[in-house]
């Protein structure tokens, strides 16, 4: 089961994120509103999803096998439009009107909008309860498509959550995978501080989960964990995804003023020199 | 310009210090909605619930039924149609004296979109049975509602707007405030604009315009929907033979219903407009495009009370 991903395309996907993060910021900037911490954190696994893992087609959104992503944690879809302009569901043109009036990206993720979004999120706590429902129908319809989720680990506070993972156990849902982006921050604070999530793993495997926990921003790992979660069979997986909030741009690491705020001008161009900087160094090393 | 948040949260923290028995709870919102202020405060009295806003609404309910005043607060899209059953349940049916302090609410929220802009959450409340329900209109009247809400037992809705907002009012205008009595901000005899939350001030823009058209229009601030300021409205047709509503929310089920029934209960068949947004999700978009796109500001007034007048 267990791929051997080679360097040379790992080093592509890692290249990709930063492009990813560096888009991420544009946006917010010209936006002037959006969340860049909980954008530039979940990169890494929304990529390697996109870029490699799935099964899906930009010129067919709708094609009925193909595999779902559901962005729970909605308030990260820069993260996601950016990703799905470069793949070609919409022009690269849109990127440039996130949020803006009479335009297709909205703040958050809406499916009558916007080519390539499964579910209109933004409230959080439903993504993990949608994403069963779509696995129930692959298994009603015979179809192996797989369905994935990204939850904040804040989000993990919704009570729905935990009806969810709930049932996902009980219906023995093997092709869900859900990945909790890990960065110990929400809105108020430190999320052990806010509402004690910890253990993390141990809560999730009592609800009879097959738990992964790796470094989110390692590429090769999630890939990895995507493939032993394929390998799994009888439980729906969690992968950990230890991650760090605003990854990628020095000053908004692990710093939660950078939630829901964007860049101003001086923090934007320090930012892109950060990301610039990065993609040369990992082009130099191919 | 001032932020009715800040009042709120100001408020929070004067009336703390004089009732020993408030307790304020947020979920994860606490820098957005001010609560904050109470929490460096009070700390004991303040109870950060995480993104559980279901289990916020019901612990508030039972920290009220031990006699404390519990003000629960986050943005009005969650505090309301999230936990509708939490709070029909353990607030409404209970009579518990739980207030919950809304911010965000109507399409001027701006740039999250339609998921955070909260245009239903009047109706939602007003439905409920022993239900008061409340959209201040500046931050001087937001400070003021907090003293009532807090001198007043049971249930109560309230819900202000995210961006600063002019200030209408000076204190002393206020001092005999009652939750359910509308204010006449401005007379006029033509025609009445009966407006609440952010609206009082487009109305009160729109009212200068219509001045200068030659057209007297008179102002209600209907701070209190439920219970509605039947006597005001009934006065307000008499006087002045037309009336618009005007509201950040849907057209169904709010401050323009709420006129409504009173007008038909009541028999009195006169000119009548209901400004709100028409039945459907809006948009992102810098707030103001989106009044003007969603035909929610002092010009579309203008033309509304032009129209109507002259038809
Ligand atoms: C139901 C609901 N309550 C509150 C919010 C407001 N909100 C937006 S993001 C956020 C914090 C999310 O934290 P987390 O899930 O950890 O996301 P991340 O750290 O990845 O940004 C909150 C409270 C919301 N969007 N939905
Ligand atoms: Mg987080």
């Amino acid at each position: 089961m267990m791929k051997n991903y080679d360097g040379e395309i790992i080093r592509k996907l890692e290249i990709m994120a930063v492009k990813i993060r560096k888009k991420i910021i544009k946006m917010l900037y010209r936006a002037k509103s959006g969340h860049p911490g909980g954008s530039l954190s979940t990169v890494d696994a929304i990529v390697a999803l996109y870029f490699l893992y799935m099964n899906h087609n930009p010129k067919n959104p709708n094609d009925s096998n193909r595999d779902r992503f559901i962005l729970s944690k909605g308030h990260a879809a820069p993260a996601l439009y950016a990703t799905l302009a470069e793949l070609g569901y919409f022009s690269h043109v849109e990127l440039n009107n996130l949020r803006n009036m009479n335009c297709m990206l909205q703040g958050h993720p809406a499916c009558l909008c916007t080519p390539g979004i499964e579910a209109s999120t933004g409230s959080l706590g439903h993504g993990l309860s949608f994403a069963n429902g779509v696995a129930l129908a692959a298994k009603l319809d015979k179809k192996d498509y797989k369905t994935y989720v990204m939850l904040g680990d804040g989000e993990t506070n919704e009570g729905q959550i935990w009806e969810a993972a709930a049932a996902a156990s009980h219906y023995k849902l093997d092709n869900v995978t859900a990945f909790i982006d890990r960065n110990f921050l929400q809105i108020d604070g430190n999320t052990e501080k806010i509402m004690r999530l910890e253990s993390i793993r141990d809560r999730w495997s009592s609800f009879g989960w097959n738990v992964i926990e790796i470094d989110g921003h390692d590429i090769k790992k999630i890939l990895e964990a995507l493939d032993e979660a394929d390998g799994n069979y009888n439980s729906p997986t969690v992968i950990i995804l230890n991650t760090i909030k605003g990854k990628g741009v020095s000053f908004m690491e692990n710093n939660v003023d950078f939630h829901g705020v964007p860049p101003n001008e001086m923090e934007y161009n320090l930012a892109i020199e950060e990301l610039d900087t990065l993609q040369k160094k990992l082009e130099a090393s191919i | 310009m001032v932020n009715p948040r800040n009042a709120y949260g100001q408020k929070l923290v004067e009336l703390g210090k004089k009732y020993s028995n408030l307790v304020v709870l947020d979920a994860d919102l606490s820098k957005s909605t001010k609560t904050i202020l109470f929490a460096k405060e009070f700390p004991d009295r303040f109870f950060e619930m995480g993104i559980a806003e279901a289990n916020m609404i019901s612990t508030a309910a039972g920290l009220a039924s031990c006699g404390k005043i519990a003000f629960a607060s986050t943005f009005a899209v969650f505090a309301t149609g999230r936990v509708y059953d939490q709070i029909r349940m353990d607030v409404a049916y209970s009579k518990s004296n739980v207030k919950i302090f809304a911010t965000h609410g109507g399409i001027s929220v701006g740039k999250d979109g339609a998921s955070h802009q909260m245009i239903e959450d009047i109706a939602l409340m007003r439905v409920l049975p022993n239900m008061t329900v409340i959209a201040p209109s500046d931050a001087v009247q937001t400070g003021k509602i907090v003293e009532l809400m807090v001198e007043n037992d049971g249930p109560m809705y309230a819900r202000i707007g995210r961006a600063d907002a002019p200030i209408i009012y000076e204190e002393n205008n206020l001092q005999n405030l009652k939750l359910g009595e509308g204010l006449i901000v401005e007379d006029g005899a033509d025609i009445t604009i009966i407006a609440c939350g952010t609206m009082v001030d487009s109305a009160l823009d729109a009212q200068k315009t219509l001045k200068s058209k030659g057209i007297d229009t008179r102002i209600v601030d209907m701070h209190t929907i439920k219970p509605i300021d039947k006597k005001l409205i009934i006065k307000c047709a008499k006087e002045t033979g037309s009336i618009i509503t005007a509201e950040e929310h849907s057209i169904i089920g709010g401050l323009g219903s709420a006129v409504a029934e009173t007008l038909m209960d009541n028999n009195i068949s006169i000119k009548f407009l209901r400004m709100g947004i028409n039945d459907r999700f809006c948009e992102s978009g810098d707030p103001k495009d989106l009044l003007e796109k969603y035909g929610l500001n002092q010009k579309h007034m203008v033309k509304n009370v032009i129209n109507l007048i002259r038809n």
